[in-house]
């Protein structure tokens, strides 16, 4: 997949002049492509001077961080405590069933990549699932493929 | 606003901006917060909007989007001020009427008020729900007040007169005095002496020290710091000034999670705006202090919550704990002097230069002064975020304010502190929530979670959550914690799989004090905390799973089965429908069965069943 480089020196711009910035540096980037594209972690070495052995010794030691492509939409399912105990782990289950992804997994067709997180800190109107950024709260299995089906169709509009 | 402005005219200000505001005039408050915000609150702030368009009240009425006001059970939540009328689960359906006709015609909307579960009757104001009534609210004060967008709004209820205090009629000194007298304990968990922890850092040599904000909110379960930061992120701000000028630092960060991004963009453009009227940067309200703050953002790390950790991660490294001494104060980013303190610490230091350490004195009990954010969720009434004075009895919180259990199911158990917590049987309720009670009945008060668990939630699965939870987490720099807390959770997965087996118990004491004495920082040091509490109060439910193979509570699934009861089934055929893997068989309008041997006890059918009609054996 080829990534605008141009882009990518703008973003290391922004949020980056010296290594101590490289946590900031690879964040920004993984906001925008999703990943971490090779192309653009040789970038960060290059402009914020620091070994690519480091950069990927961050990247895999941060959760946040992915080296490998992952979906247009990222579900994300809360299992934290609360969000646990009111059955989180059934909407985990139930995304798997819906589109065939575990945790970490994304779907061939790169539209979507399931995520477990720890605490999205919304423990009061657990259990909480988020797609792109927007929640949904006091979620149940019954409602798991209505909202994921709101993404799957605004693809089908958008290709008209 | 761009020129530096000094303490005389910030009051011209302050004053100038009461004056402009007219105190009866009605305000609609929305919530904004991220509990409400996922329950669509935006689209009610946009139907009240149009509706007061539409209506053509705009003289009459303003309108506001706040942080969050804590009652999250009940979003979207919207707040009529000055009576603070308070309206419950408003959908954007309802603008057009609370418009019409509370502000129009002054008459209140009843079936959006708040019905009180015991009396089962109606409640009109903020102040009178049980919810709130019961609680000491200080930092929370302003959220739900104020708009956290608005710099304007903070410096109205009395927002950066500490700085100017401290500034310009305080030394340095002074502050640290008033903290240090104030015993202000570290919020973060631990209970350190905030006032004793500046003045080492102050005392060390060097021409550069710095200071950290954590509000790297990891423990699942507690979102107070998100809560301060969404509804009233100047506090944090003005009380790391004032920690600075203590301290003489002339550099802060403020740590946050990634995941919180609402929180995040409100404390960037808090700082910006603090920055425009000159509370941070060069010479501060024209003092000869100066200080300025930057936001560094997590990358998804439980462990950079140690400071040790943090500080790492702030240098751009990988978020491992070091050994201490030395300790931040001596050596800590880049090598300089660096005080860490937690967002709940900070944002009470405004209020003790304000009020004065006697004042901070009266609330709370001796040893745990002031008051504590808990974040009261799991299987409780009145979820949300509560502040209560330090020491108030777990039963005053669950019952008093959370509003005891629902369905009327029956309490079993609380779970404090997160994954370095414990879990604290019902029999122990009287036991007050401060920093040394908890600590003795073998749990912490951590940052302040507080999850409520009732006969449904089975004390073996908790253990092995938590477990699953520091075995992903433990960054695997020590054996002890990287091999021994895998070890301790493999052993409870067994028991909760049907495995277990005579001596499982011991094994598991034993591993859990290796881990503890074995791990360089708090993590492994409490990690087995959640096993060693829950075997010490629940130690029959861990004998149940491995002497007669059954889950007591019904959640572990290889020791449960699903069942229909006929009697309740009138044969809808949803759970049919739903069930992945076809087990649930039957006529339409007739009692259905579930086919145990293809069962996969995912639950989906208890979960999606109208009538009851599928339990758990």
């Amino acid at each position: 997949m080829a990534i605008d480089i141009n882009k990518v020196e703008t973003i290391i711009g922004e949020h980056g002049k010296d290594e101590n910035d490289l946590i900031q540096a690879m964040l920004a980037i993984q906001e925008e492509f999703h990943y971490l594209p090779p192309e653009a972690l040789e970038k960060i070495s290059e402009q914020l001077n620091v070994p690519m052995i480091r950069i990927y010794q961050v990247a895999a030691f941060y959760k946040v961080f992915s080296l490998e492509p992952r979906g247009k939409h990222i579900i994300t399912v809360c299992n934290g405590t609360a969000c646990h105990v009111r059955g989180s782990s059934m909407l985990v289950d139930q995304v798997d069933r819906v589109l065939k992804i575990g945790p970490g997994e994304t779907t061939e067709d790169l539209q979507f990549t399931l995520e477990e997180v720890n605490c999205l800190g919304c423990c009061a109107i657990g259990p909480v699932m988020t797609i792109d950024n927007k929640y949904y709260g006091n979620m149940s299995v019954s409602k798991v493929e209505r909202v994921i089906n709101k993404y799957v169709e605004k693809e089908v509009v958008a290709d008209d | 606003m761009t020129e530096q402005i000094t303490p005389v005219e910030l009051e011209k200000q302050r004053n100038h901006i009461l004056s402009a505001r007219d105190a009866s005039k009605p305000t609609i408050m929305v919530c904004g917060g991220t509990g409400c915000l996922a329950l669509e609150s935006d689209k009610v702030a946009e139907a009240l909007k149009k509706a007061i368009q539409d209506q053509g009240v705009d003289a009459k009425v303003e309108l506001k989007t706040t942080g969050c006001p804590g009652f999250c059970e009940q979003g979207p939540l919207v707040v009529v001020h000055p009576e603070k009328i308070f309206y419950t689960h408003v959908k954007p359906k309802d603008a057009k009427d609370i418009i019409s006709e509370t502000i129009t015609n002054g008459k209140v909307v009843d079936r959006l008020l708040y019905t009180d579960p015991i009396t089962e009757k109606k409640v009109l104001y903020e102040q009178d729900i049980p919810f709130y009534k019961q609680q000491t609210r200080v930092l929370l004060k302003n959220s739900g007040i104020i708009d956290p967008e608005k710099i304007e709004d903070y410096i109205a209820v009395d927002g950066y007169k500490a700085v100017s205090k401290a500034l310009f009629e305080m030394t340095s000194e002074q502050v640290l005095e008033e903290v240090k007298k104030a015993n202000l304990r570290g919020r973060g968990g631990a209970g350190f002496p905030a006032a004793i922890k500046w003045e080492l850092c102050r005392k060390e040599k060097s021409d550069q020290r710095y200071i950290i904000c954590n509000a790297d909110e990891g423990d699942p379960g507690a979102f107070q710091d998100r809560g301060i930061i969404e509804g009233n992120p100047h506090s944090i701000l003005e009380g790391m000034i004032l920690g600075a000028y203590a301290i003489g630092a002339s550099k802060g960060y403020i740590y946050i999670r990634h995941e919180y991004p609402l929180a995040v963009k409100m404390i960037k453009q808090a700082i910006v705006q603090a920055r425009e009227y000159g509370f941070l940067g060069n010479n501060i309200l024209g003092s000869d202090f100066s200080f300025d703050l930057e936001v560094q953002l997590g990358a998804g790390a439980f462990v950079c919550g140690e400071e040790t950790a943090m500080m790492a991660s702030v240098e751009g490294r990988v978020g491992e704990p070091r050994t201490r001494p030395p300790y931040p104060a001596q050596k800590g980013l880049w090598g300089k002097p660096t005080n860490i303190n937690n967002t709940k610490t900070w944002a009470w230091v405004p209020h003790i230069i304000n009020n004065g350490a006697d004042w901070f004195a009266s609330i709370g009990n001796e040893k745990n002064r002031g008051t504590m954010i808990f974040s009261l969720v799991g299987k409780v009434n009145n979820t949300g975020l509560v502040e209560v004075p330090m020491g108030i009895s777990i039963h005053d919180l669950i019952e008093g304010i959370g509003g005891g259990v629902p369905k009327g199911r029956k309490l079993k158990a609380v779970q404090t502190g997160g994954p370095s917590g414990g879990c604290i049987p019902e029999s122990m309720f009287d036991l007050p929530m401060d920093y040394d009670s908890l600590r003795e009945a073998g749990s912490i008060m951590g940052s302040g979670g507080v999850i409520v668990m009732d006969e449904d939630t089975c004390m073996v699965d908790v253990a092995r959550y938590f477990l699953e939870f520091c075995k992903f987490e433990s960054c695997g720099k020590c054996n002890a914690c990287r091999e021994g807390v895998k070890r301790m959770w493999e052993i409870v997965d067994y028991i909760s799989r049907g495995y277990g087996e005579e001596g499982d118990i011991e094994l598991l004491e034993e591993l859990a004090h290796a881990v503890k004495i074995g791990s360089l920082c708090g993590l492994g040091q409490t990690a087995p905390n959640p096993v060693l509490t829950t075997i010490k109060y629940f130690r029959d439910e861990y004998e149940a799973h491995i002497r007669d193979k059954t889950c007591p509570a019904g959640v572990c699934k290889a020791l449960i089965t699903f069942e229909i009861i006929a009697d309740n089934c009138p044969g809808c055929t949803l759970c049919a429908r739903y069930c992945p893997v076809e087990a649930i068989s039957g006529e339409k309008g007739k009692p259905h069965v579930i086919d145990e041997s293809i069962c996969i006890r995912c639950g989906v059918c208890r979960d999606v069943c109208n009538y009851n009609a599928v339990v758990v054996r």
